[in-house]
């Protein structure tokens, strides 16, 4: 096993414990930027590593692109979360003593997410995964009004629940695997489970794959168990937001994506395809009208993250190696552009004063770079060319229209209604007149901008390794 | 001859699943917590048992966790909050108890159908132990559906989580990274469980979950 997992893990490890000892936010605010920095550096050296397994992680091509974008999201976010804190101390809204919490718990979330992600244990997978309910939790809460506590109470009942369900699934596969492979940890070791799958017995595995989909579905934000997702997002922390969209729901779905491909290997097992098809479908569904119906600009976006969970769990529900290809570039896609989205959002809440759609007007006028961004941002998640979401959602549809004409339809159906609502809202935020006096725009817009540019990159050019990663993981995906 | 070993883990399996339907129709949280002590009493005792017939030492871990935490320190530090907080002690569940026991009986019928028929190649000991604890996860899920106080619906979250170790040690030689997790996660639960019942108090004076759930956030829709 390379050490340079292991400097990705312990970097954002240490840095949680050693910025809960920091005082001044300022500075910690600047260690967090540089601990996320020295995270995505050693995370990049993973491309010279060649891949391994030991007990508790793996390295393999599933997971170092996950891991990497985990890193740049972490990086970027930190950035913005510079700018906003600094805002968020002037108006009195956080004090110093919450950032000292607020640090150490951003650096403890990113190191469940990634331990989540190189964790090569279900046991270990799941433990993270439970950690970041707890991180992000604690951090949805941090403003303490009525309406964060409701949302955080909300977010933790109903995640608590998925992962008390997720972790019966994970006993019910070591259950059927534990009569072939013996006893102990192997049993319960992602490799090893891949290799002896074909003789795991698939009526257990079948049972544990539906309550392994309830329960981390749960935390994909998978209709109908999202109703904690919309609160989340719009009551916490908008570098909160950009996280839990950009890097949660994505680790989240890459847990349900490692048990199917242990069905996929099973080959007696049931096909996961229906019932991922039908949820990502039913949020698809659910998700687009009711973005016409929100009057809350952080909510808005969230449900577009419930929408565009569902598209890519219907990529993964349809399979092949083309569909399970477009899901793949789409989870990345999604992460980049939505986490944007939430940093230009961030910042326009922060210039007009409200997160209601209907006070923010005419940020073009009132802040050019940042209105323009704002405008990118929706363009491209909205699925137009020349961004990356167009050609994931391109594919998807075509492959769809080659494989069940009918599902094609509905999903195009949905894509466009959610295209409306957005274009719609883009329109009123970004053009006209604004409504009142603004406030001058705090910290940087690198961050939004480095986002953007890698998305369009990609819709225009993928590089070579990456899609044969996609593509080795695509066939893996069955 | 009499199989000890199985009718001991059977009876304290049993004795478990006993205790979350007693949790379903109790009224006053007292009581309701009393009940939750006596079920991880059980639970404690199935998994000594456990560690003591198939010989597997770290069980005990397991054993000694669930009983100092759920059956000593959380009990006492619920009735304490109950107590200083001065929370209505009776609480009118959203379902019928009648109701509620119906469905409470469906669902462990639910439960015996699912496993059994996916089972078939396991030991009687494991089939039996997995349908009982499916049944007190289901039964925990109920609990929290069908109770609109704070209070008890941690109560029940805790329940589904003595259905989830009941699950665990009844697998042999499960690795004890999984225990531990579960020992871990409810203790930070607790805590987290605990903040939020004082934050609930200071913002809306009471525990009752109704009134949060009517207040939806997004105002002037």
């Amino acid at each position: 096993m390379t050490p340079f997992l292991h400097v990705v893990l312990l970097t954002p490890l240490l840095s949680a414990a050693a910025l809960a000892l920091v005082p001044d936010w300022r500075l910690a605010a600047r260690l967090n930027i540089g601990a996320s920095g020295l995270t995505l550096l050693a995370a990049l050296a993973l491309f010279a590593a060649p891949a391994g397994a030991t007990v508790y992680l793996v390295l393999d091509a599933f997971n170092i692109a996950l891991i990497v974008l985990t890193a740049f999201v972490g990086l970027t976010t930190a950035v913005f979360s510079a700018g906003y804190i600094g805002h968020e101390v002037d108006s009195g809204t956080l004090t110093p003593r919450k950032l000292r919490f607020y640090h150490a718990m951003y650096q403890a979330f990113l190191f469940t997410m990634l331990l989540a992600l190189s964790a090569n244990n279900l046991g270990v997978l799941w433990v993270a995964v439970e950690g970041a309910t707890l991180t992000t939790v604690l951090m949805v809460s941090l403003y303490r009004t009525a309406a964060a506590i409701e949302a955080a109470w909300k977010y933790f009942i109903l995640c608590g629940v998925g992962i008390a369900l997720a972790l019966f699934g994970t006993i019910l596969i070591y259950m059927a695997a534990q009569p072939v492979m013996g006893p102990g940890l192997p049993a319960m070791t992602w490799t090893a489970l891949q290799e002896a799958a074909a003789r795991i017995d698939p009526n257990l595995l079948n049972l544990a794959f539906v309550f392994l989909l309830i329960g981390y579905g749960t935390k994909v934000g998978l209709a109908p168990l999202h109703a904690w997702l919309p609160d989340a997002h719009a009551e916490g922390p908008t570098p909160i937001s950009a996280v839990l969209s950009g890097l949660l729901l994505n680790v989240a779905l890459y847990a349900v994506l490692r048990f199917k491909m242990l069905l996929a290997a099973n080959g007696a097992a049931l096909a996961p395809g229906p019932l991922m098809v039908t949820m990502g479908l039913a949020s698809l569904l659910l998700a687009g009208p009711m973005l016409y119906r929100r009057r809350d600009v952080k909510r808005f976006f969230a449900y577009s993250s419930i929408e565009h969970m569902g598209i890519i769990t219907i990529a993964f529900g349809l399979g092949g190696p083309l569909a399970n290809f477009a899901g793949l570039l789409h989870m990345a896609m999604h992460s980049l552009t939505k986490s944007a989205i939430f940093f230009a959002v961030g910042h326009a809440v922060q210039v007009t004063g409200t997160q209601k759609l209907a006070g923010i007007r005419g940020l073009t006028v009132s802040h050019p770079a940042l209105g323009w961004g704002l405008l990118a941002g929706v363009v491209a998640i909205a699925g137009l060319p020349p961004f990356g979401v167009f050609m994931s959602e391109f594919l998807l549809v075509t492959s769809g229209v080659a494989a069940q004409p009918a599902l094609a339809l509905a999903l195009a159906a949905g894509i466009l209604i959610a295209f409306g609502a957005l274009v719609l809202r883009a329109q009123q935020l970004c053009f006209g007149a604004p409504l009142a006096e603004t406030a001058p725009l705090h910290g940087t817009l690198a961050p939004l901008y480095a986002h953007l540019a890698l998305v369009l990159t990609a819709g225009v050019w993928l590089p070579g390794p990456l899609v044969g990663w996609f593509r080795t993981v695509a066939a893996l995906l069955g | 001859m009499i199989d000890i070993a199985y009718d001991a883990s059977h009876l304290l399996g049993t004795l478990v699943l006993m205790t979350s339907f007693a949790l379903l129709y109790q009224r006053r949280l007292f009581a309701l917590l009393h009940v939750f002590t006596v079920q991880a009493l059980a639970l404690a005792a199935a998994a000594a048992w456990q560690a003591y017939a198939h010989d597997d030492p770290h069980l005990y871990i397991t054993a000694v966790l669930t009983l100092a935490l759920k059956a000593i320190a959380i009990p006492v530090a619920l009735h304490r909050i109950v107590q200083r907080m001065n929370i209505q002690r009776t609480v009118e569940p959203a379902l019928g108890i009648g109701l509620t026991m119906l469905a409470g009986v469906s669902l462990v019928t639910l439960s015996i159908l699912l496993v059994l028929p996916v089972t078939e190649g396991a030991t009687a000991l494991t089939r039996e132990d997995l349908a009982l604890s499916l049944s007190v996860v289901l039964l925990g899920l109920l609990m929290m559906i069908s109770r609109r106080n704070a209070v008890s619906q941690v109560v029940g979250f805790m329940s589904i989580e003595n259905g989830l170790i009941l699950a665990a040690v009844g697998v042999a030689g499960m690795p004890l990274v999984v225990e531990m997790s579960i020992a871990f996660s409810v203790m930070v639960a607790f805590i987290i469980f605990g903040i939020f019942l004082f934050q609930i108090r200071e913002r809306f004076e009471t525990l009752d979950m109704r009134r949060i759930e009517s207040f939806r956030g997004e105002s002037g829709e």
